[in-house]
């Protein structure tokens, strides 16, 4: 049985805000269901008492000195930006009209 | 003058600290090099002439000025394209970042630039270093120096290429699940994959955060250990960054270049030997390299390790939930590729627009694979277990290394393969990792060094320590250089 399935797929894109065509949609529900087949795996494991591990180091919190430093100046930090207006990141509209 | 490009970075750093070539001759004499030689190997993105001169001529002041020169200056250097250059271009080898010229250097190519190396350009590499052969760069791959129709491993296949191949004495590359070390054995150069935290992630364009690990990549041992004292060491602006002192990698290179292992344990994985196993002719190679060093000294001790199994699971489901999360930022507002926006389209739209576009397939089979494993209803039993299993693995370690000084494998469980034989199933591409992964999610160092050919193509020896034990590693890593020799490819003239 697939561990995914084709529309599990296009609800990922969507997700992932990937506009995937059909053809992707394909391909890669038969690669995501090869790859999800072989990590169902570390289900074997009896690992119920077992603590989770994010970071191999402990983290805790780090703050820096509480002093003035140089940051980007706007020019740098727009330099790459793919719209500007006025100074600022221009972006498409973020909400709907009727909304 | 003996040929600049073929001499060791330490070599270098002396040759021109005496006066014998000055830094600018030798930065020359690699470009002319790249010139020569890059059209068949494509182990550079982007080549910095100017500034590679630039660099090369200060160092060349400071020396007539009577100033002192650090170990490694006047060095040419190549940079993994994953790491930040201020003004010089910044792809990670993704379609998504086009032309884009970072406003800010990362901690390592700072520390670079402060040491004196030369930074000859940026190098090729599996798009945001996800792949093992470089098929996976936006750009085209890199060719194996040993074999032009033959992957040079990845993600950091263009660092080790442009070593292996004599456009750099040095490199540096980034390892997540292997990709310093996996480049390095199947070019016959050595990669090291430092301490987790040992080197900074400032500027390092993120995959993995948790996993993600600058490190150095060269020829000699010496030469790898030399780089890893530049480039490692605490960095306030990396939250993860470990505050101690560097491991005295150099002191333990020079140490093991003596070539006397005598009280040193390695232990052998059984899981390793006996699971799915590496190549024949791999294995033969590993074994003659482990003959090698008991005759130096050393003592061969078997451990088991038995979560090491599911180390290749745990890691795709925990780096590609990683990526899923940091590749966010790349929504086409504030940097890089824009598609789709006609001024009807909202921002959704023209996010996922831009990401389709931007995006290769592997980028985007890790994204949707991380977002799955994160979706409420899996993620117990996806994410959840895999942190779980991580930490069993480490157990695995801590409990090897009360037994034995470093543990020992081959890097990967096959020489370098023809192009497009592990592209068209990507799990088969994953398999390249199979070894090089439990030290990732562990946490501690690792190195791979050349021990030898398999079907005339070289074979890696992995070495890997305990967290912050670098040292460790470079010592037997040298012993085993000193017993065993560095490799060279056929000649790429003609």
């Amino acid at each position: 049985m697939a561990a995914i399935s084709r529309d599990e797929v296009a609800h990922l894109a969507r997700l992932s805000r990937l506009a995937v065509t059909e053809q992707e949609l394909d391909t890669f529900a038969g690669q995501l269901d090869v790859i999800l087949q072989a990590v169902a795996r570390v289900g074997e494991v009896a690992a119920a008492d077992i603590p989770p591990t994010s970071h191999s180091v402990p983290l805790t919190n780090v703050l820096r000195e509480d002093v003035v430093i140089n940051c980007l100046t706007r020019e740098e930090a727009l330099a790459g930006a793919p719209d500007v207006e006025e100074d600022r990141f221009r972006v498409p509209r973020i909400l709907d009209e009727e909304a | 003058m003996s040929d600049l490009t073929r001499m060791t970075a330490a070599e270098l750093a002396g040759t021109i600290a005496k006066g014998d070539a000055s830094a600018e001759e030798v930065t020359r004499a690699h470009l002319d090099r790249i010139t020569a030689v890059d059209g068949k190997v494509h182990a550079f993105l982007h080549v910095d002439a100017d500034g590679a001169i630039d660099a090369a001529r200060k160092v060349d002041a400071k020396r007539a000025a009577g100033q002192e020169l650090g170990p490694l200056a006047g060095v040419p250097i190549a940079v993994k394209d994953v790491l930040t250059t201020r003004g010089v271009p910044t792809t990670a080898g993704s379609k998504i970042l086009e032309g884009w010229r970072p406003p800010y250097d990362s901690t390592v190519v700072e520390r670079l630039r402060d040491a004196g190396t030369v930074i000859l350009g940026k190098t090729n590499m599996d798009e945001f270093a996800m792949g093992s052969s470089t098929e996976y760069s936006a750009y085209g791959p890199t060719n194996n120096p040993w074999d032009l129709g033959r992957i040079p491993g990845g993600s950091g296949g263009g660092s080790a290429a442009a070593v292996a191949a004599y456009e750099a004495p040095l490199a540096i590359g980034t390892d997540t699940g292997g990709s310093i070390r996996q480049p390095g054995a199947v070019t016959g150069t050595v990669g090291a994959k430092p301490t987790y935290g040992g080197t900074s992630r400032y500027g390092l364009i993120a995959f993995s955060s948790s996993l993600d690990t600058p490190g150095p990549c060269a020829r000699t041992v010496l030469d790898a250990a030399l780089l890893h004292e530049v480039m490692a060491g605490h960095d306030w602006r990396d939250s993860t960054s470990i505050p101690q002192p560097v491991p005295p990698v150099v002191e333990a290179a020079r140490r093991g270049m003596s070539g006397d292992l005598t009280g040193v344990k390695l232990g052998l994985v059984t899981e390793f030997d006996a699971g799915e196993g590496a190549e024949p002719g791999v294995m033969a190679a590993f074994h003659d390299a482990l003959a090698a060093l008991t005759k130096l000294g050393a003592e061969i001790v078997e451990v088991s390790a038995p979560h090491f199994q599911y180390a290749l699971p745990a890691y795709y489901l925990i780096a590609p939930s990683e990526c899923s999360s940091n590749l966010a930022r790349f929504d086409g507002v504030r940097f890089g590729l824009r598609v789709g926006d006609d001024g009807n389209r909202s921002l959704e739209e023209v996010m996922s627009l831009t990401r389709e576009a931007g995006f290769g397939a592997e980028v985007k089979r890790r994204i949707m694979l991380g977002t799955y494993a994160l979706s409420s209803g899996y993620y117990d039993a996806y994410y959840g277990q895999a942190q779980k299993v991580r930490t069993l693995i480490t157990q695995d370690f801590n409990a090897a290394f009360e037994q034995v000084d470093v543990l020992v494998s081959p890097t990967t469980p096959f020489v370098a393969f023809p192009f497009g034989s592990r592209t068209s199933d990507p799990y088969q591409m994953y398999l390249a990792d199979l070894f090089t992964i439990p030290t990732n999610l562990y946490g501690g160092p690792g190195i791979s060094v050349p021990c030898g050919l398999s079907e005339g193509l070289p074979v890696g020896f992995q070495i890997m320590a305990p967290t912050m034990a670098d040292d460790r590693m470079y010592r037997v890593a040298a012993a085993l250089e000193s017993a065993v020799g560095t490799l060279t490819p056929p000649s790429l003239e003609g």
